[in-house]
């Protein structure tokens, strides 16, 4: 990777200067915001992306995949997260690692993520109504259908409508699903002794080479990084955006949104050289992500908003969400050929829609990495030559194990805030990441536990490990903080997407969602930046 | 099982070399103390890298690999191409080298594999966590046996050795996973 001097050099030649006239500024060069700059710079307007961090080098690739497998670096050092510009708090009940959350940069949280892509059920854009808790969503899956298509065309899905508890489909995935693995196989027989019905797995990844991007290649190492691309991440969207014509300013973290009563009128961002900008336009776009997209409009705070930017509601930040993980993992006496891919290739919804209000949706995940990678096991130890040989022997090879996201409900009490203490390298306060989970989640845990060791059981397998309520962790999708709502009283966000207190504001990204359902949530957040472009068309 | 020097290309193909130059591009001779305009600055030449590779290859790989000598030469080859990697791997190996002059009265090349094992453990290496800007040990931990473990346990054939014909890090495609063991 390049050296501080190369680094320097090439920040004294980019221009990160604001361009002149421009319709759209968006903020956060994440999936959301990619999808929103690559439509709009396609349909003729003139677009500015600003990014808090940097672009990344595609030839570094190998080696941030190096940094995943070898024990010296942290899940945050591979994408170079940390530091004075990420520092942040987490003073909820459970703590927050936001840091092993997120990627600043070009192509966002997309560059670190699984790749797992799936449409949110009917009933969670109903919650309240179909499940009596939580809020219903100002709209429905029929609302957001058409664009889920759109958007599995645009992120390239894999895929196959072999779902019985799936939402209603038109047409048929853009590429063939993957094949199921050979210790899908093994599940399959205990599954079908137990009536459980297992799937396919939409995945943002190539089957086959796809919009120009290569078929996956297997290196293992999707989540963090996948060297060849077959992955999708948002680089794909940003870089087609600056095809069409629009600037994209890296290292130009927005500090305040300058304002009127009614409008953004300027993004106000900061350059590695230490100056300050100015950038202005018809429209602005906040896609920093569940977190950072509510610090921004609270940094933004006025005498018209003294609680901060489009926050006459008072709940910019407030019902902050995630998924929980449950997970259940043994051991079988025969080889599971796991570690060979970094992804899965079967799951269950079939519990999915048995949610009310004591229990919540969860989705089933069957691993296809279970247990330990040889080579991370190779590199720690205290052992080498034939005794570290054997010992790899015999931890790996017959691991299996059952993953499942789980529901959590949004509650006031869980939100994102500003560290009143803390600042970052530009002297603005940090974001505190409070989180409270609630009984129904932990409810939700035990639940998808119970018939993960029955499936274990049914296969034979002894249980090594169990993520319950006690233990259980984020799967890092950050929800809930600007939620979408009719009412500008109960929400942040019309159905459009718009800030209700803002008339030229959007905010694309799952800080809309008022309930997370238990699906991996980048496919609705395309689908909803897809809309949100649509909505700027139309007011431009 | 013999290595070969097309697995080390293989291992290449996961782990990287430096930027679009592959092993066979290596000049064997440059770099280190050795360079015409090269400082004395305890910077380990190629040769001495080898050699001191191979022969803590010898140690850290299992008894069952044969091959060690041309296998470690072209994975080096590629990897002493990546500046930053490349200085770290001969600092280390020159600080190695210094420490096994001093306590075994030579390199750690020439020293028996009794003695080499002796050596790496009186480092610290065995209970070290790797680490690229740590003490001696951790380096030696990070540049020389991780380096070598990272080599052979990332390639196809090293993941053979476990039951793994496509190990992470390697770009081994699709079929793998799907089939039992062959």
């Amino acid at each position: 990777m390049s050296g501080p001097a190369t680094n320097r050099a090439r920040n004294r030649a980019v221009d990160r200067t604001p361009v002149d006239g421009a319709d759209v500024c968006v903020i956060g060069a994440g999936p959301a915001g990619g999808l929103v700059a690559a439509r709009l710079a396609d349909a003729g307007y003139d677009v500015v992306v600003l990014d808090a961090g940097p672009r990344f080098d595609p030839g570094d690739r190998q080696e941030r995949m190096e940094r995943a497998i070898r024990p010296a670096y942290d899940r945050p050092d591979v994408w170079g997260v940390g530091g004075e510009r990420d520092a942040h708090a987490a003073t909820g009940e459970w703590f927050y690692p936001l840091n092993h959350a997120r990627v600043k940069g070009v192509g966002g949280s997309t560059l670190h993520w699984q790749g797992m892509v799936m449409r949110l059920h009917e009933a969670d854009f109903n919650s309240r109504s179909e499940r009596g808790v939580g809020v219903d969503w100002p709209i429905d899956y029929a609302d957001l259908r058409p664009y889920y298509a759109e958007a599995e065309r645009e992120l390239g899905v894999a895929g196959a409508d072999d779902n019985p508890f799936g939402p209603p489909r038109e047409e048929p995935y853009p590429m063939p699903a993957f094949p199921p693995s050979y210790s899908d196989s093994l599940f399959a027989a205990a599954c079908e002794e137990l009536g459980i019905s297992m799937h396919s797995v939409g995945n943002a990844r190539n089957s086959e080479t796809y919009d120009g991007r290569s078929e996956c290649v297997g290196y293992g190492t999707c989540q963090p990084v996948c060297p060849s691309g077959a992955k999708y991440d948002a680089t794909v969207h940003v870089e087609r955006a600056e095809q069409a014509g629009a600037t994209v300013i890296d290292r130009a973290p927005v500090q305040y949104l300058e304002h009127s009563a009614d409008a953004v009128r300027a993004a106000e961002y900061a350059t590695p050289d230490g100056e300050t900008h100015r950038q202005e336009a018809e429209a602005f776009v906040v896609a920093c992500g569940g977190v950072e997209t509510p610090r921004l409009l609270l940094l933004s705070e006025s005498e018209e908003y003294p609680g901060g930017l489009a926050n006459a509601s008072g709940l910019v930040g407030k019902f902050f969400m995630d998924h929980l993980f449950a997970g259940t993992g043994g051991v079988l006496d025969e080889p599971t050929r796991q570690n060979h891919v970094g992804f899965i290739t079967s799951e269950s919804h079939q519990f999915y829609d048995e949610a009310d209000a004591e229990v919540g949706p969860f989705k089933l995940e069957f691993f296809n990495y279970a247990g330990p990678s040889p080579v991370e096991l190779a590199l720690t130890g205290d052992d080498w030559g034939d005794a570290l040989l054997e010992r790899l022997n015999a931890e790996y090879g017959d691991h299996v194990a059952v993953g499942a996201l789980v529901e959590q409900l949004p509650r006031e009490d869980s939100y994102v805030a500003l560290d009143p203490e803390r600042t970052d390298h530009l002297d603005s306060p940090v974001p505190d990441v409070h989180w409270n989970v609630g009984d129904r989640a932990l409810e939700t845990i035990e639940r998808a536990n119970q018939v993960q060791e029955q499936i274990l059981d049914e296969l034979g397998a002894e249980v090594t490990w169990q993520a319950g309520p006690d233990s259980t962790g984020p799967a890092y999708h950050h929800m809930g903080t600007t939620r979408m709502g009719n009412d500008p009283e109960e929400s942040v966000v019309d159905p459009q997407c718009r800030t209700h207190d803002l008339d030229n504001c959007w905010i694309a990204g799952s800080s809309v969602f008022p309930t997370g359902g238990a699906m991996n949530p980048t496919l609705t957040i395309a689908a909803l930046a897809l809309r949100v472009a649509e909505d700027i068309e139309r007011s431009l | 099982m013999e290595l070969t020097r097309r697995d080390a290309a293989a291992a290449l193909a996961a782990l990287g070399a430096g930027g679009a130059v592959g092993y066979a591009a290596h000049e064997w001779g440059s770099g280190g103390d050795d360079s015409p305009d090269a400082p004395d600055d305890g910077l380990a030449t190629d040769e001495e890298v080898r050699d001191a590779l191979v022969a803590v290859a010898e140690v850290v790989y299992p008894s069952a690999v044969s091959g060690i000598a041309a296998f470690v030469e072209s994975f080096l080859a590629g990897r002493l191409e990546r500046e930053d990697h490349g200085r770290g791997v001969r600092e280390t190996v020159g600080e190695l080298d210094e420490l096994a002059s001093e306590w075994y009265d030579g390199p750690v090349a020439e020293l028996d594999p009794e003695d080499r094992d002796r050596l790496l453990r009186e480092v610290g290496a065995d209970v070290a966590d790797e680490n690229p800007e740590g003490t001696t040990a951790e380096r030696v931990r990070y540049y020389v046996v991780n380096e070598l473990l990272l080599a052979l346990y990332a390639s196809p054939r090293g993941g053979e050795l476990v039951g793994i014909e496509n190990p992470q890090g390697h770009p081994g495609g699709t079929d793998t996973y799907q089939r039992g063991t062959p």
